[in-house]
């Protein structure tokens, strides 16, 4: 068996990240060497760290060499631990202390304009991601991940789960394809996650399998909350049966990746997207006959957000209820384009004034104008309210300017 | 000479000396308390039957200069710091000095950069006793582990014009680089090789020291226009090769942030200005060279661009950006203390509403008035704040000094300053229980903009009530703090050495803080 190991990342750019190696040895005590940035201020803190995690794992002779960047101790915890378990096997959790504000759950049918994709292996981009207030944030175990680091990931993924303030947004996770992907399962579904992402899916028998596990490990743990699902597009083959997978238990939204698409297909990503239309509008159309929102592909290019608005407003037009982001700049722009315009605001703020008015007096039938008005169009109303006051589209007092508008 | 002696407790509570490299000092009082009395400080009468009557004040080299200008021990050597960390001139000063065998020189630079780093061993063998200026990067790195025999002088760009003027800082001998200048000394900074758009750091050097030498890479004939510096000031004039590395003179910190991070800053900063009604016609503003700065330019831009309307003034340090604003008719005059690029120095060459100040006009606390307090709104930077608000900008969390203090103190005066500041960098908590080192009290600092909310100072009463019911994220300073140990966890404090390294001069010249030497582990 190794006796050394290491984990995490250094070197130029690395920040908000520690490296470090840990030797288990049979004499000598604990040894630690830190160098780090943090040292004067926190130095004393993240050796004492080191030492209640290899204490709670029996660990009495070690050298630990950590080169800090300034790492917080959840990702500090995470790679000593993805080092603990490399060495001896031991499947202990060291959970660090799950946030208050982490433990909320999502609606099948809440707003999902903007999901941004965060790499599960790389903590400073992690620390800021929700204050950008993306409606999602996808920690990402698959493709952006290095096959090396994906062990280590997993424990990174795990603590930022519980210790890293999502502020509001859905927590999610991309894991490895299925069935590999299968056991990333065991270190998210505990830990509150609303949604996790099954990449380049093809067949509703790989959704049956994620919710299976699913199940086994939410009785397990206990866990009553419940975990959506939203499968990628990824392959011709999934585009064909994307209906099937729309369809499946727990998917709340299929998602399109373009780039492995048009692979699959032989052709290249181009701006226009002539080459994926017939894959777009499949998968739009199944999402909308499982009654599932359509989420569209990543646009890459950060720098170019014109272009990214276009694509926004052809994706918007095709059907789709929101896209993917990989740079928090774009959240801005897909919130925008994809949120109801001036006219649709203003037609749902009729239709909720009715509603309330209706209801202060006594009415049972709301009707603007001549026309009733089913309490699903009002519903739908009232979140176009919600989420254009939520955006600063319309002002939290919108309803009094709006009569004052009406008296005028 | 001691270093220092008879340590007292200022105002602010911060223990400092009353005597500095044999000086007397006075502790910081309050703002705007201490009162000057006497007159200013005046350089020797000269008489033209002692110098050239055609005007030729050239000389072989800057050897000859410095010796001709009686370069002995003791003396101090004033440098300005227009070509940021491009200077080729103050190193050369220093190399002449000790191979003359001059001793004990004070350094008195308007600010010192990297490229400065090899005066450290002028520093270690004594050719410099001590600097009184800016300590940046390696200089102060050495300076904060003991390695300046005398104790560092920090002022801010206004508070060396006051100390000049006030006779507190003598000059012996003004070394002057200047990108274009005549045989006469009449010199400028908006053209030649090295053109860095002005010299107004160099002007009160040129007024108030008793020698002054003009080094020019770009001789022209008389005259010299525009004559920035007036050669009637200059003694010598020195010509040499090349002066200043222009790719270097233009700084760093000019380009717009990418940082999603920071443009969150900074438009939750230009927000904030807006909601609090300083966003409008005939406003005037001024941001600091950081990325997160200039950024706030551009969403001000944006703001007026939409509502035609347009800022009176904005202040420099000018870059591309806030000349693009001139020349769009988004702001009537730049008013400009130093220039970041080269489209600064091309406006500021042909464009008359470009103008060029000096700190007197700007800074100087000593005069009758100055702009910095005239502007509606400042957008500064802070290495740390303290839940009074006091800021520091020189020191880090573990005691090194690092940074200068640039115009940022006199900026202070703004009619609102606001500091947009990450609330953690890579796990250093920005706002502290108390800071390292206090360089501007928390009195006169209004706002501080974090990418997790904004801290509005209690005395801004004015502020609090308009930013009533606003969606941005307004919390309280302590709210901040506390948002911060959450996330990084509550720092320890750095040991320090009870001895002191450097003093922090307040706008008027009195001692705000000291800095304490650091403990090396």
């Amino acid at each position: 068996m190794a006796t050394k190991a290491t984990t995490g990342n250094k070197g130029k750019g690395v920040r908000s990240d520690c490296a470090l190696t840990l030797e288990i040895t049979s004499e000598g005590g604990i040894n630690i060497e830190l160098i780090s940035k943090v040292n004067v201020l926190y130095g004393e803190s993240i050796r004492k760290l080191c030492r209640e995690i290899l204490a709670f794992y029996g660990i009495e002779h070690a050298i630990l060499t950590l080169e800090d960047s300034g790492a917080l101790d959840f990702v500090i915890s995470a790679r000593l631990e993805a080092a603990i378990r490399n060495l001896t096997g031991d499947t202990r959790e060291f959970l660090p202390e799950m946030l208050l504000q982490n433990t909320y759950q999502t609606t099948r049918d809440r707003y999902r304009f903007s999901r941004l994709y965060l790499p599960g292996n790389t903590p400073s981009l992690m620390i800021n991601a929700g204050i950008h207030k993306p409606n999602g944030i996808i920690l990402d175990l698959e493709d952006a991940v290095a096959v090396t680091k994906k062990p280590e990931a997993r424990f990174l993924v795990r603590n930022a789960l519980r210790a890293l303030d999502f502020y509001g947004a859905e927590r999610m996770v991309r894991i490895n394809q299925v069935p590999d992907g299968l056991g990333d399962l065991d270190y998210i579904i505990p830990h509150n996650v609303n949604l996790i992402l099954v990449p380049k899916c093809e067949s509703a028998e790989q959704i049956s399998r994620v919710n299976l596990r699913i199940a086994e490990l939410k009785a397990k743990h206990n866990i009553t909350g419940n975990v959506w699902l939203m499968p990628i597009i990824e392959s011709a083959m999934g585009v064909l049966k994307s209906l099937e997978i729309a369809q499946s238990e727990n998917v709340v939204a299929l998602a399109i990746g373009l780039e492995d698409y048009t692979a699959d297909l032989g052709t290249r990503r181009t701006n226009e997207g002539t080459e994926s239309f017939f894959a777009r509008s499949m998968v739009v159309n199944a999402c909308k006959a499982a009654g599932i929102q359509a989420i569209d592909s990543v646009f890459s290019d950060v720098a170019d957000m014109e272009a990214l608005k276009e694509n926004v407003l052809r994706s918007k037009s095709l059907g789709f209820d929101g896209m993917g982001c990989i740079h928090p700049r774009q959240i801005r722009v897909i919130h925008d384009n994809f949120a109801p315009d001036d006219a649709e605001i203003e037609k749902a703020g009729k239709i909720v004034h009715a509603f309330i008015e209706a209801g202060e007096k006594g009415l049972g039938v709301v009707s603007l104008g001549t026309k009733m008005i089913d309490p699903p169009v009002v519903k739908r109303a009232q979140r176009t309210i919600d989420l254009a006051v939520s955006i600063g589209k319309l002002s939290a007092d919108w309803r009094n300017k709006f009569i004052e508008s009406q008296n005028d | 000479m001691s270093k220092y002696d008879k340590i007292t407790v200022n105002t602010l509570g911060r223990a400092v000396p009353q005597i500095i490299n044999g000086r007397e000092a006075v502790p910081f009082l309050g703002v705007g308390k201490y009162k000057p009395t006497g007159r200013k400080y005046a350089p020797p009468i000269s008489t033209c039957a002692d110098y050239p009557a055609d005007g030729n004040k050239v000389v072989a080299s800057l050897r000859e200069a410095l010796i001709r200008c009686g370069l002995k021990d003791g003396m101090t050597i004033s440098t300005h710091h227009h070509f940021r960390n491009g200077d080729l001139v103050a190193n050369q000063i220093f190399d002449i000095a000790a191979e003359i065998g001059a001793k004990a020189l004070t350094w008195a630079p308007s600010a010192s950069f990297e490229c400065h780093s090899p005066l450290i061993k002028y520093l270690d063998n004594g050719t410099i006793h001590h600097i009184e200026g800016s300590m940046n990067g390696a200089l102060g790195r050495h300076t904060s582990e003991g390695g300046m025999q005398g104790l560092g002088i920090l002022r801010s760009h206004g508070g060396r014009y006051q100390a000049i003027q006030d006779g507190d800082l003598h000059v012996d001998i003004a070394v002057i680089a200047a990108p274009t200048a005549d045989f006469f000394g009449n010199a400028t900074g908006d053209r030649g090789a090295a053109a860095c758009g002005l010299l107004g750091f160099a002007l009160a050097d040129s007024q108030y020291a008793d020698k002054v030498i003009v080094v020019t890479d770009n001789l022209v004939p008389f005259p010299c226009i525009p004559w920035q510096i007036h050669g009637n000031y200059v003694d010598y004039v020195v010509v040499m090769d090349k002066i200043g590395i222009p790719e270097k003179i233009i700084s760093g910190t000019t380009e717009i942030t990418k940082s999603p991070d920071r443009l969150l800053l900074a438009e939750m900063t230009a927000r904030f200005c807006d909601e609090a009604g300083i966003v409008r016609d005939g406003f005037s503003f001024q941001a600091g060279a950081g990325g997160t700065a200039l950024s706030i330019g551009i969403y001000f831009a944006e703001m007026l661009r939409k509502r035609g309307m347009k800022a009176r003034f904005a202040r420099g340090g000018s870059n591309k950006y806030l000349v693009s604003m001139l020349e769009e008719g988004l702001v009537d005059y730049i008013l400009d203390g130093q220039t970041f690029d080269l489209e600064g120095v091309r406006s500021m060459r042909e464009n008359s509403n470009h103008v060029n100040t000096s700190p007197f006009t700007s800074y100087n606390y000593h005069g009758k008035g100055n702009f910095a307090s005239m502007v509606d709104v400042v957008i500064l930077g802070a290495t740390e704040v303290d839940v009074n608000f006091n800021a520091n900008v020189v020191t880090h969390s573990d005691g090194y000094l690092l940074h200068g203090i640039g115009g940022w103190m006199n900026c202070l005066f703004s009619k609102c300053v606001i500091l947009p500041i990450p609330l953690f960098r890579d796990r250093m908590p920005v706002i502290r229980d108390e800071v390292t080192t206090i360089c501007g009290p928390g009195e006169l600092i209004d706002v501080i903009v974090t990418e997790r909310g904004i801290a509005i100072n209690p005395l801004r009463t004015d502020l609090i009530d308009k930013l009533k019911g606003s969606s941005l994220p307004i919390r309280t300073i302590h709210q901040l703090k506390e948002e911060a140990e959450r996330i990084c966890g509550k720092p320890a404090l750095p040991e320090l050495s009870d001895d002191f390294i450097a003093a922090i001069k307040w706008v008027d010249g009195t001692v705000i803080d000291a800095v304490r030497k650091v403990i090396k582990p």
